[in-house]
């Protein structure tokens, strides 16, 4: 079971978390503007990479806030979590 | 005579408490401190089970968990039968009831041995080839008869009547084995003031200290230095002990579970005592002190009973006082087994001889034999043996320098002890995604990159001996409370050489020779030399096609030796031919362990309502509802369901029906950006709808097809009373705060389950106002002042309430929400109230065909997830002015308004009586065979007793434009012709909620 550093919260056993898929996608402003394809990329399109990946968690059993994380995918160790809405955090600078 | 093997003194057995127990229906005594192996060997008894494939008699290998061998069934009472116990493990008690396994009639003659007469033609992936078709044979005759023949102990028929604990802990330092690596790691952990603790499998702490006699620690004798440690452990607080504990798996970020055995070693458990403990342990630091496994010579006819590993016989004379055999042969590749020759010499066994397949072995443990007067012959390699039930002579061989064999010679004995040196016990460390490392130094894959916070220390990384893992321990378990400490411990032992020997041992003897490699799944040399000439090569699939180290022992014993045949024989390194993964459970865990509490009523929540007590004192029958508990029906009398639904529906359509509504979702959305964040989330359009109105809402998912529906009422300007449907309240909920928090965090609104805070009353049918006029207070109930769609705020019973007018049955109806705790009293006012007009509790079943009578969707029923608003009917629900909303870019994809999608329609059948299959298929044209052309399916189906005929409701292809239409479902007794209608059937004007 995973360790996840909630960045409200601090360290909490991975059953407290709902994962959220990929992070750093935002909804189109606009979306009726968009055509078929840019929409789908949107909808659809997500990466699926080897190595460190920024994500979604929620913090739901706890304080029920979305937060965003850096995991390495390959060791599931996390680099880094931070606040939604926050840049992602160079994950060379912060790496263990 | 009993306990003819137990050596006249020594061992940690308690010589005065003498144990009963049985092995196969025979009665033996045994001591306190006894395994059922150690016991079993006291009383001379080395044959314990019968082999996996070949029903092989066989005699117990090792003294600990690696057992490959003596396999048996413990028996307590019909349901405590707990079968696979490794006899090695099973701590004796008295009146301890064992069978052995595998074997039929009995051990010693099973007629399942027949299997080793054909031996030669059960090779490898014989059940893959010989067992191929026919397809059919395999579920009636191949797969029983293998399952029948092979296998292991038979699984216990009884639920498990044990409880079992589950616990987490923290700690700053986990250590892993308590042997001398892992006390001494406890010892400099500990004495910083951290969080420690200790874990083993075995009974006592100890690990080879345990069967020490010789060395000496800092003066003391190992066993004095045992305990000395051990009180100083105990006595620190921050110190936990456990014992008969084993970690048995490492997961991510240094969660650790392990399984603690609490009274299956006693022999009369408190009743409702709980059988084990299942620790999840999150450690900052892990040391992993494992120690070695002890490797087997692979040598022609070494399975026999009587052939056992070297160190496990140190460990039965020095631990439990017990004798293997009183004459043996020691055949070795490794210095250890000399210990074990000069042990069991000066307890009066005799050493026949000790075969040395080395040229010249030299150092302590060589000489100290020499000195001692033993037979030692060197470059001497063990051939074969003889014996059926127990080895009875040995094979010895001279074997010179380049590989050469001479005449062998045939030395009597009852006992052959065999070592090949010492695997290291990886399996912790590669479970937690650490690299491993050949060693060609010690022909061991050792710990290389560590992946989590651990590390290991001892025999576990190739550091033999007991000097070593004592400072190598401690110095682990000091910089695993970040200390750069080291100890020199003085030790007085005669240390081994840590270098063996792997493989196969040369022989010369015909090709019916059989070398076993793996024990437990009675995997030989040739095997694995057939799966290479089969053109097998990578270990991989070489370990699935010979099964080697797949059983339940995992191969502890033998995937060095495997791997070096394998290597051996195609010409490659062993880090070459790689190795396999190993897997946890380190050893079988029971079922009951990881289940813990979860089963039975606690397997899952269970969600109840205010009302449900009334129910069930009605004799209500309940059905799940994700993880409510719903009243399905009321039946009165001998009534089955179908009666009892009818009688509630016709109810409710000619006077009044109560119904539990409360589990239904509830969200209250406030804030002064309520109503636009309704707009963005919902199809439907919010700004306009008044305060104390409500409005019917669908939500749909991004991609356009419908998540959810319910009733919304907006109760103030900035404050919306969302309900849901009753499994979607979490992830209605979920969705929601996600928008709100990662797409428009800017928005003033803010979000709060209410479902379990309010009880809701459904109150259904033409008599409902007449019911509830006299209960409330300040609130107006006429048409004019709370018309169909409208709500209020007042009192019920003097208690709070929000009074929906609103109906899910087409008749004139209310849902009255008052704060739970009041659920049960006003639902009991208004059963009182309701009486004179004959008010009819009714349940889900009543309110399912109610609402399909409407023609009203049930989302997860007639939706699957593609299905859009419009499909079901619900496009006029679309604020169509709206520039955005959850969906609506999808709902423009042209496919998304496609006239041939699948519609929501109503289905009659021509039979009036014959009620459809939910989930039945609709085909547009009669006589078809497969593969037909589906062009629809029944989402809902029902007898509409108000109606006197069956109803549906179905998605079919272009299905409103089929109005009228004759379409048929395909069944085994033939068509079910079927006619298409508006999925309205009652009322359809709608005027019976405008009274
Ligand atoms: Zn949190």
């Amino acid at each position: 079971m995973l360790l996840i550093t909630c960045p409200y919260c601090g360290p909490r056993p991975e059953i407290e978390f709902a994962y959220g898929g990929q992070a750093h996608i935002a909804r189109p402003e606009r979306p009726v503007e968009l055509d078929a394809q840019d929409w789908a990329e949107f909808l659809y399109m997500r990466t699926n990479p080897k190595g460190v990946h920024a994500e979604r968690w929620r913090h739901t059993h706890g304080c029920a806030r979305f937060f965003n994380a850096l995991r390495d995918t390959t060791t599931d160790q996390f680099i880094a979590t931070y606040r939604t809405g926050a840049p992602r955090p160079d994950a060379t600078e912060t790496a263990r | 005579m009993s306990q003819t093997f137990r050596a006249p003194r020594g061992g940690r057995i308690d010589r005065d408490a003498k144990l009963r127990f049985t092995f196969d229906g025979r009665s033996y005594e045994g001591q306190a401190g006894d395994t059922l192996a150690s016991a079993l060997l006291a009383n001379g008894v080395h044959l314990m089970g019968r082999s996996f494939k070949y029903h092989r008699p066989r005699g117990v290998l090792s003294s600990g968990s690696d057992e490959p061998n003596a396999l048996v069934s413990i028996q307590r009472d019909a349901a405590r039968f707990v079968p696979n116990l490794r006899a090695t493990q099973v701590e004796l008690y008295d009146g301890l009831v064992a069978q052995s396994q595998n074997r039929f009639p009995n051990l010693r003659l099973d007629l399942g041995a027949v299997n080793n007469l054909l031996a030669p033609f059960i090779p490898a992936g014989f059940y893959y080839k010989t067992f191929m078709w026919p397809r059919k044979a395999w579920d009636r005759l191949y797969e029983p008869l293998i399952r029948a023949a092979a296998g292991l102990g038979r699984a216990p028929t009884e639920p498990d009547p044990d409880t079992y604990l589950n616990q987490y802990a923290h700690c700053d330092v986990l250590v892993v084995g308590a042997g001398p690596a892992g006390l001494a790691a406890a010892l400099a952990a500990s004495q910083n003031g951290g969080r420690v603790m200790l874990v083993d499998e075995q009974s006592e702490l100890g690990g080879s200290l345990l069967s020490s006699v010789s060395a000496r620690i800092d003066g003391k004798t190992a066993p004095d230095w045992l305990a000395a440690t051990l009180r100083t452990l105990a006595a620190n607080p921050a110190v936990t002990l456990l014992p008969r504990a084993t970690a048995f798996g490492y997961f991510a970020h240094n969660m650790i579970a392990i399984t603690e055995r609490l009274s299956d070693h006693l022999a009369n458990p408190r009743p409702g005592a709980p059988r084990e403990r299942l620790w999840q342990v999150r450690a900052k630091q892990v040391v992993i002190a494992t120690g070695a496994i002890e490797r087997p010579l692979v040598f022609p006819d070494n399975d026999r009973p009587g052939i056992m590993l070297a160190d496990a016989a140190r460990s039965y004379l020095n631990r439990y006082g017990v004798k293997p055999g009183k004459r043996v042969v020691i055949a070795t590749g490794h210095d250890g087994a000399y210990r074990a020759a000069l042990e069991l010499a000066a307890a009066g066994v005799e050493i026949a001889a000790i075969a040395d397949m080395r040229q010249a072995p030299t150092g302590p443990l060589v000489e100290a034999a020499r000195a001692a007067g033993l037979t030692v012959r060197t470059g001497c390699a063990i051939t074969g043996t003889h014996g059926s039930l127990r080895v009875t002579a040995a094979r010895l061989s001279p074997l010179s320098s380049d590989g050469k064999l001479g005449a062998p010679r045939m030395v009597s004995c009852d006992a052959v002890l065999m070592s090949g040196g010492f695997t290291p016990s990886v399996h912790l460390f590669s479970q937690s995604r650490g690299k491993l490392k050949w060693d060609d130094q010690l022909d061991a894959y050792l710990p290389d990159l560590s992946a989590e916070q651990e590390r290991s220390a001892g025999a576990c990384r190739g550091r033999f001996g007991l000097t070593q893992a004592l400072s190598d321990g401690y110095a682990a378990g000091a910089s695993a409370t970040g200390a750069e400490e080291q100890r020199h411990f003085d030790v007085e032992a005669l240390e081994a050489d840590p270098r063996g020997v792997v493989g196969a041992v040369p022989h010369d003897r015909g090709p019916g020779a059989r070398a076993f490699v793996d024990w437990q799944n009675d995997v030989t040399t040739k095997d694995l030399k057939l799966a290479l000439s089969e053109g097998f090569q990578s270990i991989e699939h070489i370990k699935r096609y010979t099964t080697t180290g797949m059983a339940t022992d995992q191969g502890k014993t033998s995937n060095i030796n495997a791997l070096a045949v394998v290597a051996d024989q195609s010409g490659r390194t062993i880090p070459q031919v790689g190795l396999t993964t190993f897997r946890m459970p380190y050893t079988p865990v029971t079922f009951g362990v990881l289940a813990g509490h979860a089963r039975g009523d606690l397997f899952d929540p269970i969600r109840r309502t205010p009302i449900h007590d009334w129910a069930v004192a009605q004799g209500a029958v309940f059905e799940d509802v994700s993880l409510w508990k719903r009243a399905r029906y009321f039946p009165q009398g001998a009534e089955d369901m179908d009666a009892a639904v009818a009688r509630e529906c016709v109810a409710v359509r000619n006077s009044c029906g109560v119904f539990d509504a409360s589990t239904l979702g509830k969200i209250e959305v406030v804030g002064a950006d309520a109503a636009e964040f309704m707009n963005r989330m919902y199809i439907n359009a919010w700004t306009k709808l008044g305060v104390g109105r409500c409005r019917y809402g669908v939500l749909c998912r991004e991609d356009g097809f419908v998540m959810d529906d319910g009733v919304v009422g907006r109760i103030a300007d900035d404050r919306f009373h969302v309900t849901t449907t009753t499994g979607g309240a979490p992830r209605v909920l979920a969705m929601m705060e996600d928008y709100l928090q990662t797409e428009w965090p800017d928005l003033k609104v803010w979000l709060t389950s209410t479902t379990e805070q309010w009880a809701v009353i459904a109150l259904q049918g033409p008599r409902a106002r007449d019911i509830l006029s006299g209960l409330v207070q300040g609130v107006d109930l006429s048409p004019e002042a709370l018309p169909h769609m409208a709500l209020a705020q007042g009192r019920i019973c003097g208690v709070p309430t929000r009074l929906f007018r609103v109906s899910f049955s087409g008749e004139l109806g209310f849902e009255i929400n008052v704060p739970a705790d009041h659920g049960r009293a006003v639902w009991e006012a208004i059963w009182a109230a309701g009486q004179p007009y004959g008010l009819t509790p009714y349940g889900t079943e009543t309110m399912h065909v109610l609402r399909a009578e409407k023609g009203f969707i049930i989302v997860g029923q007639e939706t699957d997830g593609t299905a859009t608003p419009d499909d079901v009917g619900l496009g006029w629900a679309i604020g169509k002015a709206k520039p955005d909303f959850v969906g609506k870019r999808s709902l423009a994809r042209p496919a998304m308004s496609d006239p041939n999608r699948k519609q929501l329609v109503g289905l009659y059948t021509a039979d009036p009586h014959l009620v459809l299959e939910e989930g039945a298929q609709i085909v547009a044209s009669a006589g078809q065979t497969p593969p037909m052309k589906l062009i629809g399916h029944v989402t809902s189906s029902y007898h509409s007793a108000v109606l006197g005929r069956s109803i549906a409701l179905a998605m079919v292809q272009g299905g409103r434009a089929r109005m009228g239409q004759t379409l048929y479902s395909p069944q085994a007794g033939g068509d079910i012709s079927v006619t298409v209608t508006s999925p309205v059937f009652f009322d359809a004007e709608g005027t019976r909620v405008n009274v």
